[in-house]
């Protein structure tokens, strides 16, 4: 199996107090991954590392063989959208364009507009390519990001908190899109929802100072507890109660 | 009612006899620079707009006011004639727009006490120095500028400018569009968005070194901010807003040009009332046109 992303005894910390450490992990090609774990955690900070925009303390990282810097055109990152100013005049266009941007050349071709354009049309918003980026809701948004983090041609695609703030038939239709992309391509997704994403994904990664590997087929009471540090009560969706609710007999 | 339009109309055509009258000069040579001079506001106002470093702008416009002094200093008081006050707002614009603008890429947590730190020594320095310089110094046009001492040899530096930022900004619109509107992303893309930040900046202190000649230092924000706001209610796109505020631009400097010759007022105050005045009005309509949408 080839391998996309290794680290090896990766440690970071933004002061004194390690937010990452001794974090081991291996990610084949057309993993499907999501990154769970609290607050603070250590998610954001994962994926910034594995970009390249922050450097470990200790320890190695290495995306696709070489150092993440160098990797980065092979790949494609959609930010949280919280920290974008609302108000910036630019079409949903402009936005997937920005994909497309490269240090060799000043002006967008022909070319890149094609493959911004048929990006815009993988997440399914065709209709909006010439609307205002800031006339969308929120779970738009999201969706012409991850187009934005597509129009590059990435192998790995890095999602940061993909489905905050959309509600719950949004982040169905965002996570079966994923699913089709990852017949192509490796997708890691930061996610707070874990009981929600493991229907979708193929494994976890907990992020907690730790970094744990889980198969989606192992998450259950006693993984959730080291997560959450609590007891949860499970919700099954696939019962239905009766019309009276339950009465006890 | 009718004879204050008559009033009016009679001011409009005096002011059009004055424009074209050859003993004043002045007023054709002001109502050129404000005309040119809105290009280049026009354009880098939408980028300190959209990017929200207004209050960069704000410390570097008052640093100039520290490099006019020295150079006045320096003239005057040193004997070096070769130093023109305009050389010495330029070179502390641009050394401000570096140091600020590393300040607000490296001191995260302290940012905004630096950089207020910075605009009032700027501000104090150039005072010191007019102290120190034998003489009597209208502080009033650096302060809030004169348009009507507007040269020939400010005519072309605008043209200048003009042209070397429509220039630059067309070459690198994509990689400022990218910088403005999400660094990170940008600098993923490889592009060296550290570099394109400080230069913008300097481009922004370029800018306001030409604005302090029209509305002077202190209310150079103003004219630098307030058509792009006006423009960004009603563009959809970069370069909308760009177009857009640079004419609105041109359309205040030569109204408000207009109303002070006729009514014999300060014009850089004249401009920034007149603009202001328009941007609360529209925003406040366009908060009730909102409300009554929900």
């Amino acid at each position: 199996m080839e391998t996309d992303i290794s680290l090896n005894n990766v440690t970071f910390a933004y002061k004194k107090q390690p937010i990452l450490e001794n974090a081991t992990l291996t990610i084949p090609h057309r993993e499907f991954a999501s990154i769970v774990g609290p607050n603070g955690g250590g998610k954001s900070t994962l994926l910034k590392l594995l970009l390249g925009l922050l450097q470990p303390d200790k320890g190695e990282i290495q995306v696709f063989g070489t150092a993440p810097e160098k990797a980065r055109q092979r790949m494609g990152y959609m930010p949280q959208y919280a920290h974008l100013d609302m108000t910036f005049p630019a079409t949903v266009l402009d936005v997937v364009l920005m994909g497309r941007l490269k240090k060799s050349t000043f002006w967008f071709s022909k070319k890149d507009r094609k493959q911004a354009l048929s990006a815009i049309e993988t997440v399914d918003m065709a209709a909006f390519a010439h609307t205002g980026f800031n006339e969308l809701s929120g779970g738009q948004k999201q969706r012409v990001l991850i187009a934005r983090a597509l129009s590059g041609r990435p192998d790995i695609l890095l999602l940061d908190e993909p489905t905050a703030n959309v509600d719950h038939e949004t982040e169905e239709n965002l996570f079966s899109i994923l699913q089709d992309l990852n017949r192509k391509m490796t997708i890691l997704v930061v996610s707070h929802d874990l009981g929600f994403v493991s229907k979708y994904v193929k494994t976890v990664i907990c992020v907690n100072r730790q970094v744990v590997f889980h198969p989606t087929t192992l998450v259950e009471g006693t993984m959730i507890k080291d997560i959450y540090y609590g007891d949860l009560k499970m919700v099954r969706h696939d019962h239905r109660c009766s019309e009276g609710g339950h009465c006890r007999d | 009612m009718t004879t204050g339009a008559a009033k009016g109309a009679i001011a409009v055509i005096e002011f059009f006899q004055a424009l074209v009258d050859p003993d004043n000069r002045f007023l054709a040579y002001a109502m050129a620079m404000g005309g040119l001079a809105s290009i280049a506001f026009g354009i880098i106002g939408t980028f300190v707009t959209i990017k929200r470093i207004s209050y960069l702008a704000g410390a570097i416009s008052h640093s100039v006011f520290g490099g006019i002094g020295l150079a006045l200093y320096l003239q005057v008081a040193m004997g070096i004639t070769w130093f023109d006050p305009i050389l010495g707002a330029v070179l502390a614009a641009v050394v401000s727009a570096l140091v600020v603008g590393l300040v607000s890429i490296h001191a995260k947590e302290r940012e905004d006490t630096i950089i207020g730190t910075l605009w009032a020594v700027g501000m104090a320095c150039g005072i010191l120095f007019i102290d120190k310089t034998p003489g009597y110094f209208s502080l009033s046009s650096y302060l809030f500028g004169d348009i009507l001492l507007i040269s020939h040899r400010d005519l072309v530096f605008v043209i200048c400018l003009d042209v070397l930022i429509a220039g630059i900004v067309v070459l690198f619109f994509n990689r400022f569009f990218g910088v403005c509107f999400d660094t990170e992303f940008t600098l993923l893309r490889g592009i060296n968005t550290t570099f394109f930040y400080l230069f913008l900046l300097v481009l922004t202190a370029l800018t306001v070194v030409l604005l302090v000649r029209i509305v002077g230092i202190v209310l150079v924000i103003a004219l630098l901010t307030i058509p792009p706001a006006i423009a960004g209610f009603y563009a959809r796109r970069l370069w909308q807003m760009m177009l857009y505020s640079v004419l609105l631009c041109a359309l205040f400097t030569w109204t408000g040009l207009g109303i002070s010759y006729s009514l014999a007022l300060s014009s850089g105050p004249t401009i920034i009332v007149l603009c202001g005045t328009v941007y609360l009005v529209l925003l406040a309509a366009n908060k009730v046109v909102f409300t009554q949408n929900k």
